[in-house]
């Protein structure tokens, strides 16, 4: 059985290095490491950060809107492939064995103990980003109501199919291809109702994380949970998870990922913290390409998860109504300013 | 493949749409449109989270475990058994031949489900010796607990074990069905998951028409197993030629049965196991005619052989004696306190009425435990010769080793057919049942001859090994486990 496991890999590893010495492509040569494109990602790489230099850091807020059309582009494209266990995103099925338990585990820790067997029955989840449902299944299994949204309609639509064979997934499970700002504006339906938002593997795909966690604000409940997962934005975080993971070892599809859009867990318990959050625990998740397993580790220099909590808002009643969407991204501009 | 590529050519063009116009009754439609084109009938199938397919020992005992798992409340789980529901009200006089011997691992498993209170209340046998010696020297070994306090092991009837589990089972009637005389005569595997508009479930067609869907089936139908043959999964089987000749015994005379005899004749082990003060279960393995033979002897004649075979010296030689006794001095002075003499068990002086019965001996043993949503546990994974009593225990182990997983499983939000957690079970059983396999097979061809050269090979092995604590400490840990 073990020989056979790693038979699987190395074959794994030869065809995918015969496949790519064999489909050249047209602007280079690719040889079956793909140095070239190695090189050029390493050059632009330090262009950026000769401009840059590594003590400024920028949160993306180009545009009011979460959503990267290019992104939605190169997932769409990938939305039969989410249920192979061994393909593409094999690495994200790997990972539901950090990110339940994680999740599991801090939303029994904030209401209490439940019945057993269903131990999330009762709790709202919103999984933002959620593709083809990889994490929203387990979350539906141990029985919460989970509202699952994907901007690309494709991901969405193999999420429901796969989901629709399954009777217990059939009545708490649920999907829509609806952005999180449409889902967060809809006149106050979607304001306040969720226990728990969960956003793993999708920040470092967003246009604009200030209107993401704004809108994570809004859509929950006083003393919600947030959890997310994501890459940080460090030098190994570039020798693994773009050139390893992406171009040598293939474990990911290459051009998943941009470097620049990854963010660091400073900066973002930073954004957090400044819009109504308060930063529980990060954890670093460690990949094992090997043995294809994820684990917790210590660093957070190139995967971690975070959770966060809601803070409850407080009254205040010489202010304008602070349900007001508009007022809050006011409060919160300001904020910024005198920060 | 063409109605998933107009599928996915609707679901892009809806998506194209959807994008932009921000509304999706159009999935929900392709979804509904999937319904009725999806293979008539499959909302008519009782869809189930495990079926247990076999209602022997190992496979009542998995059903109980699942039913008590506190992660797998609220799973539908279903046991099949094509016998009948074995009820004991009150248990018989008379013992019956098929007996088995409980480590105290497997013995932890049945008090955890709680059919062990029942067994013990119905009838059970501690023992806390073993003797196990050859029949062409004088090389014996001997196994106890010290002090003899503890209970090395359990002889209990089959019947029993299974009647205690079936009424733990009816205690756990919401949890778990049984369905009795229901015989499976097709299993359907699923498609691979890329498939996107087939069943992903096990099919499971029984004798009456009905058809049942489950997300894990669990194969636990024996030696000839109909889940492992239809699953395609390949086996290195081979025979012994031998049969097992089983029978009660009577002594001749009460003693404190507390041992348990097994004596290795070139023909194959007889042993003597412990059911009472007054009677003792045989289990003589040899060759195919002399089981026969044995059959065919009248009571007396086959209570003398019985009695021959334990006591008499007759296939020692010359050469295996004087070799014998040299390996025996030598150990003496290397180990002097070590060493122990050698005891003969208590005469028979009959047997109980109508019960001699035989049946053939084999090896067994599936390359895979598992497939997606497959996995095999007992006897239809793995088959031993008796001559280790490890045979239950095995299946035992694999019960509680793959209940844990399902519990962890499911804990984490797991689909229970899926193949992670079901490679592990595999990885860890096949690291623990292969040895113990290889080890029990070996000793069989190891004591088939009695050529002068392995005789005097195995006599040392035996007599090192008796004067050796730490090693016959580790011998009885692991086939206790």
């Amino acid at each position: 059985m073990y020989s056979k496991k790693f038979e699987r890999f190395i074959l794994g590893v030869c065809t995918r290095c015969l496949t790519s010495a064999v489909n050249g492509t047209t602007t280079s040569a690719r040889t079956a490491v793909s140095w070239t494109s190695v090189r050029k990602h390493h050059k632009q790489f330090l262009e950026r950060r000769s401009q840059n230099g590594f003590a400024v850091v920028r949160i993306r807020h180009a545009s009011k809107t979460t959503v990267d059309p290019n992104e939605v582009k190169r997932f769409r494209l990938l939305a039969t492939k989410w249920w192979n266990e061994q393909g593409d995103f094999a690495a994200l099925h790997s990972m539901n064995d950090l990110r339940v338990p994680f999740i599991r585990d801090n939303l029994l820790n904030a209401h209490g103990g439940r019945q057993p067997g269903k131990p999330l029955a009762g709790l709202r989840i919103l999984d933002v980003g959620c593709g083809g449902g990889l994490l929203t299944e387990p979350l539906g299994r141990l029985g919460a109501d989970v509202l699952g949204i994907d901007p690309v309609a494709d991901s969405i639509g193999t999420a429901e199919v796969h989901a629709w064979h399954d009777p217990d997934l059939r009545g708490n499970v649920r999907y829509r291809a609806i952005t999180l700002e449409e889902l967060s504006e809809k006149g106050g339906k979607g304001a306040g109702q969720f226990d728990a938002v969960v956003a793993s593997e999708v920040v470092e795909h967003l246009a604009d994380l200030e209107t993401f966690t704004l809108c994570c604000n809004q859509v929950l409940k006083p003393g919600g949970s947030l959890f997310i997962t994501t890459i940080n934005k460090t030098q190994l975080s570039y020798a693994l998870a773009i050139v390893a993971a992406e171009e040598v070892l293939r474990i990911v599809p290459s051009g998943t990922h941009d470097w620049d859009k990854f963010v660091s867990p400073v900066d973002l318990e930073r954004l957090l913290e400044s819009n109504g959050f308060h930063v529980e625990s990060i954890r670093g998740m460690l990949y094992n390409p090997l043995s294809r397993a994820w684990s917790w580790t210590e660093t957070t220099s190139i995967n971690y998860a975070l959770h966060a909590v809601k803070l409850e808002e407080e009254p205040n009643p010489d202010e304008d109504d602070p349900e007001d969407p508009t007022v809050i991204v006011a409060q919160a501009k300001a904020r910024r300013w005198y920060n | 493949m063409h109605s998933l590529t107009k599928t996915a050519l609707s679901f892009n063009g809806i998506g194209r749409r959807c994008v932009a116009l921000n509304r999706f009754s159009e999935t929900r439609i392709i979804c509904r449109g999937l319904t009725c084109t999806a293979e008539h009938g499959e909302h008519e199938h009782e869809l189930y989270d495990v079926i247990i397919s076999g209602g022997g020992m190992v496979g009542t005992a998995m059903a109980c475990s699942l039913g008590l798992d506190p992660n797998l409340e609220g799973k539908k789980i279903l046991l099949l058994e094509a016998g009948n529901k074995k009820v004991m009200d009150k248990v018989p006089d008379a013992y019956s031949t098929r007996v088995s011997s409980i480590s105290p691992g497997s013995a932890t498993l049945l008090s955890g489900v709680g059919a062990w209170d029942h067994i013990m209340n119905m009838r059970c046998k501690p023992y806390q010796k073993m003797q196990v010696w050859d029949a062409c020297s004088d090389a014996l070994i001997t196994f106890d607990k010290e002090n003899l306090q503890d209970e090395m092991a359990y002889i209990v009837e089959n019947n029993i074990i299974v009647a205690a589990l079936t009424k733990q089972l009816e205690n756990l009637s919401d949890q778990v069905r049984v369905q009795y005389k229901s015989k499976v005569v097709k299993y359907t595997w699923p498609k691979s998951h890329q498939v996107a508009d087939a069943i992903p479930w096990v099919q499971v067609t029984l004798a009456n028409g009905q058809i049942l869907q489950t997300k894990l089936l669990i194969g636990a139908d024996g030696p000839n197993s109909m889940v492992r043959r239809e699953a395609g999964i390949p086996t290195v089987t081979w025979n012994y030629d031998q049969s097992a000749v089983v029978a009660v015994l009577h002594l001749s005379e009460p003693t404190e049965n507390n041992v348990a005899w097994q004596r290795f004749l070139p023909t194959g082990p007889i042993a003597m196991l412990p059911l009472s003060d007054t009677e003792s279960s045989l289990v003589w393995s040899t060759s195919h005619r002399h089981a026969e033979e044995l059959l065919q002897l009248d009571e007396e004649s086959f209570v003398d052989s019985i009695n021959t075979a334990f006591w008499s010296n007759e296939n020692h030689s010359e050469l295996v004696e004087t070799a014998g006794s040299l390996f025996r001095t030598a150990l003496s002075v290397l180990m002097p306190s070590a060493g122990s003499a050698r005891q003969l068990p208590p005469s028979v002086a009959g047997i109980g009425p109508k019960s001699r019965i035989m049946f053939p001996l084999g090896m067994g043993h599936a390359s895979e435990y598992i497939r997606h949503r497959v996995a095999l546990i007992g006897d239809a994974a793995h088959r031993v010769h008796p001559l280790a009593g490890q045979g239950a225990n095995l299946g035992f182990g694999d019960v509680a080793c793959l209940t844990q997983l399902l519990s962890q499983a499911a804990f984490n939000g797991k689909d229970l057919g899926a193949m992670q957690h079901l490679l592990e079970y595999e990885t860890e059983r096949q690291r623990h049942n292969l040895p113990m396999m290889a080890a029990i097979d070996l000793m069989k061809r190891l004591y088939s001859t009695n050529a002068a050269p392995m005789v005097v090979l195995r006599t040392f092995g035996l007599q090192a090994t008796n004067t050796l604590p730490a090693m016959k400490a580790q011998i009885m840990a692991f086939a206790s486990k």
